[in-house]
């Protein structure tokens, strides 16, 4: 069986269901094709932060559109996913951080990201329960904190319901252009359409490699843990200058907090968090938040990213390839923009512009690569 | 719930305190016996606010989390008192 | 490196070390508990005094005889008690013992991991004076207690009858013993049942004397609901289309038992879905040899058997072990394991059907119910999982718990799992085997945040 759309769109993470529901939303008929279940992988499984602070200057202008999808999901998918903006505060635990802090603060400006310096005493002062080894912070009040595990199956139903086909469970089996047509086999079935989103995860290089396009993505697999619930003080979104911890805590109660990395099979796939790496995120944990000495762990977990070497994804079409769009190895920090991803690529797609530069997101940056290493 | 004592109950007298009010247990009682023995609950539920009072005894469903002053959060089933443990429910 | 490791000291794991001493290893064995026994042959707390036959009564002698099997291996082994076992990794146990972290590489491991009880949730089972039908019994054997003053049993399995003899004989009252199977459904399944020789015996001593102490005894029966507010005032039920209700302070639950599988799927060894016990179980031969070369499993952690055979099973894996290891085997020794686990099998299957879980009772608990106890999720809120609401419908559960929460909490799904399956299950009309398991997360257990310096685990 034979099924004819206008896009084809490989994997369902966050920017794969957002791209399915901004197409459908403008009509356009398009079919998903995921291999597990949505938001399966890094989408899924990450740790919910809702981040514009701190990230690479390319990628804010994204990050701003995508702040702005995140305040009116409700309107858009009807849930807000959790969505909280709690507050970003980033940490110093030392001088050398604290001026990496201050530097942010002309990135922020530059694009008008709200952000405010926290000197020593009136950190201690607002956060009492922080680890005496802060000496500073900066506060991002517009970031906040979601459900990861919400996000990809709502925007994937919103979009089924404006027209879209999800298909769970149909790894792709065979990707080809015909020089007018992609063709895809999934779960036994082929799928044609003038264009294919490859928004894939850590197995975006292969969609990119099989056009002739390898790129040098590694798997990621962030290690993430979770304590019983305890009493709500942690307030804002908790991360450090070089990200070697960051920890939230939920209404609920729990506080969810990582650092480090678990250890991942792409092939399989499955990913598992590392022993040591979560004894240690531990005690990270505990250096910023030291009331959390005897509180209980009670759950670890992982998934599969894909990380770039210069840490930021690739989004764009593709140079060998007309019709063909990409957006994958968003390198651990996806789960913010995905909104905005869809929005982005159906815009290019439809329109042919988008006001989002792309330029350092471009697929071949990186250089000739070894095929057979894509 | 209040647990009946049906047996062994010859041996000594084992003062503790119990959310600030001081409580007596049995030598060999877990902590679990130990607050049930003198009280109807053992912890509150954080989400729907229902009184718990453990369920498995043998630290399987979690239930009975306490927390004990110098020593943390400990499982009231499989911990055993001590003279003048002060334990603090949530 | 230690050559071999044994999770857990019950009847399993003691009759592992015993053969393993013999072929001249000095295994580790590791329980949570302070000392050996398991749970069936729970040694009290040092200072009590009630006699072994008032504690195991007909097993007295079995229990007499593992605990000094135990004892006599203590110099030749390393035991370490009140140690948990929160991961594994490789051919390396990871343990919490006291806020201590440490570790312990294994060249080959044996899992007797043990069981718990198998739920059924009802309204108010969350009740203070509502325990696991395990739990009720350990609190008179291992604290000389009763859970209330006025108890009723439901559930179903020789556990249910046991246990409410054993309340009886110490001295407290039985409101009533609520047995979910009909009679009829034990009937058909006595020609099996009769293997079980003096098991079987045992089982219709107890409902005789129950019986005639006046015990009410009601088969066939569907719990409704434990009622009280604050705490447990009695218990409604429904026998061939009309309500009662039994007057009681104290409420024991317990449809026969599940294995704590746990370590053997994060040490990746292989399930399939097993019709007769309804629940995804740990592959293994005949020996406890699994897809992990250096995995073995025994006893009731691997599959719900009982006692004797968890004695048979953990020696017959320790001999695999031993042969894996290319150190001399007893073959008559093994052989006549085979053949003793084999008759048990048989006893075993008829047990499955003279006891079924209630699958019904599970599927069609009422909305209101909570299912997961540690995080508050009701059986209508996974439901609602199941049907699209904001998200796709959740198809199998771990997408399930992903949505509602359920089986997310302290416990990771350890009570709730069985009927959680069952509810969505029936919610999708699909096979139960169709919805999957929930997939294993470490730690096993909640393990402390503690202040230790980075890499200081032994």
């Amino acid at each position: 069986m034979t099924t004819q759309a206008d896009v084809l769109i490989v994997g369902g993470g966050g920017a794969g269901c957002s791209a399915a529901l901004h197409l459908a939303l403008r009509k356009v008929r398009c079919v998903l094709l995921e291999r597990g279940l949505v938001g399966g992988q890094a989408s899924g499984v990450n740790y919910g932060g809702v981040r514009q602070q701190g990230r690479h200057p390319a990628e804010l202008p994204i990050a701003r559109r995508a702040r702005e999808i995140w305040g009116r999901l409700p309107a858009l998918i009807g849930t807000n996913c959790e969505f909280e903006a709690t507050g970003h505060l980033k940490l110093a635990r030392n001088a050398t951080e604290e001026a990496d802090l201050v530097a942010y603060m002309e990135v922020a400006k530059a694009h008008d990201l709200p952000l405010r310096m926290i000197g020593r005493n009136a950190i201690h002062e607002a956060y009492s329960w922080l680890g005496p080894t802060i000496v500073a912070g900066s506060l991002a009040p517009d970031d906040g904190v979601a459900n990861p595990r919400l996000l990809a199956p709502a925007l994937a139903r919103a979009a089924r319901a404006a027209g879209a086909v999800i298909r769970e469970n149909s790894a792709v089996a065979g990707l080809a252009h015909d020089g007018a047509q992609f063709t895809v086999q999934a779960a036994g079935e082929t799928f044609r359409a003038p264009a294919l989103l490859n928004v894939a995860g850590y197995w975006g290089g292969e969609v990119a490699a099989a056009f002739g396009e390898p790129v040098p993505v590694s798997p990621l697999s962030p290690n993430m843990l979770v304590t019983e619930p305890l009493p709500y003080v942690i307030e804002p979104n908790l991360g450090v200058v070089g990200g070697n911890v960051y920890l939230r805590q939920i209404r609920r109660g729990n506080v969810i907090f990582g650092g480090g990395r678990g250890e991942s099979d792409p092939g399989r796939p499955a990913a598992r968090p590392l022993p040591h790496v979560s004894l240690t995120g531990m005690n990270l944990a505990l250096e910023l938040v030291p009331h959390l000495a005897g509180a209980q762990v009670i759950r670890s977990w992982t998934g599969i990213d894909g990380e770039m070497p210069d840490h930021i994804p690739v989004i764009g079409p593709s140079r060998t390839t007309p019709g063909l769009l990409h957006a994958f190895g968003f390198s651990g920090h996806g789960f913010q923009l995905a909104p905005a991803i869809g929005a982005i690529l159906s815009e290019i797609l439809l329109d042919g512009r988008t006001d989002v530069p792309l330029e350092p997101f471009r697929i071949d940056r990186f250089g000739p690569q070894d095929p057979l290493h894509g | 719930m209040k647990l009946k004592r049906l047996a062994e109950t010859a041996r000594p007298v084992i003062a503790f305190v119990l959310d600030g009010q001081p409580a007596s247990a049995l030598a060999g009682d877990t902590l679990l016996t130990a607050i049930l023995a003198n009280s109807d609950h053992v912890r509150r539920s954080e989400f729907d606010g229902g009184n718990r009072a453990g369920f498995c005894w043998m630290g399987a469903c979690q239930d009975c989390w306490v927390t004990v002053e110098g020593a943390g959060r400990q499982r009231a089933c499989t911990t055993y008192i001590a003279a003048d443990m002060r334990i603090v429910r949530s | 490196m230690t050559d071999v490791a044994i999770v857990g000291a019950g009847p399993a794991g003691t009759r592992a070390a015993e053969v393993l001493v013999r072929a001249g290893l000095r295994p580790v064995v590791i329980d949570e508990a302070p000392d050996s026994g398991g749970r069936i042959y729970q040694r009290p707390p040092r200072g009590f005094t009630r006699t072994d036959k008032t504690l195991y009564g007909f097993e007295a002698a079995k229990a007499r005889a593992l605990h000094a099997a135990f004892d006599a291996l203590r110099p030749h082994i390393e035991f370490r008690p009140e140690t948990l076992v929160w991961n594994i990794r490789q051919n390396i146990l990871f343990t919490s013992h006291a806020g201590d972290m440490g570790e312990v590489p294994f060249g080959h491991a044996l899992l007797c991991t043990g069981a718990t009880d198998r739920i059924v949730p009802l309204p108010g089972w969350t009740l203070p004076g509502v325990t696991s039908l395990g739990g009720s019994q350990i609190a008179l054997k291992a604290q000389g207690c009763a859970i209330g003053h006025r108890v009723a049993f439901v559930g179903t399995g020789p556990l249910l009858w046991l246990v409410a003899y054993q309340y009886a004989r110490a001295g407290a009252t039985v409101a009533a013993v609520v047995d979910t199977t009909a009679f009829t459904t034990k009937l058909r399944a006595m020609p099996g049942l009769l293997r079980g020789g003096a098991t079987f015996a045992k089982g219709f001593y107890y409902v005789g004397w129950l019986r005639a102490h006046g015990v009410p005894i009601i088969e066939g029966a569907t719990p409704l609901a434990i009622l009280g507010s604050e705490a447990v005032d009695g218990l409604r039920i429904r026998t061939s289309g009309s309500e009662q209700q039994i007057a009681c302070d104290a409420v024991a639950l317990g449809w026969g038992l599940k294995p704590e599988t746990q370590l053997a799927d994060l040490a990746g060894v292989p399930f399939a879905f097993n019709a007769a016990q309804r629940a995804f179980l740990p592959q293994q031969d005949a020996s406890g040899a699994t897809a992990n070369p250096s995995i073995f499993l025994a006893g009731d952690g691997a599959r719900i058997a009982g006692a004797d055979v968890a004695e048979l099973a953990g020696a017959r894996g320790a001999w695999a072990i031993v042969a894996a290891r290319g150190l001399a085997v007893d073959h008559g020794e093994v052989t006549r394991l085979d053949a003793a686990l084999a008759r048990h099998g048989a006893f075993r299957s008829a047990l499955d059907a003279a006891f079924p879980f209630p699958a019904r009772l599970a599927a069609t608990m009422p909305d209101e119910t909570i299912l997961c106890r540690c995080e508050s999720v009701t059986a209508g809120e996974l439901r609602a999982t199941a049907r699209a609401g904001t998200t796709l419908p959740a198809a199998e559960v771990n997408r399930a718990k992903a949505l509602s929460r359920i089986g997310m909490g302290r416990c990771q799904g350890r009570l709730c799992s069985p009927p959680a399956a069952e509810v969505l299950a029936a919610a999708l009309a699909c096979p139960l085997e169709s919805v999957g398991r929930l997939r294993g997360q470490p730690p096993v257990k909640p393990i402390p945040i503690m202040p230790r310096s980075p890499g200081s685990a032994p």
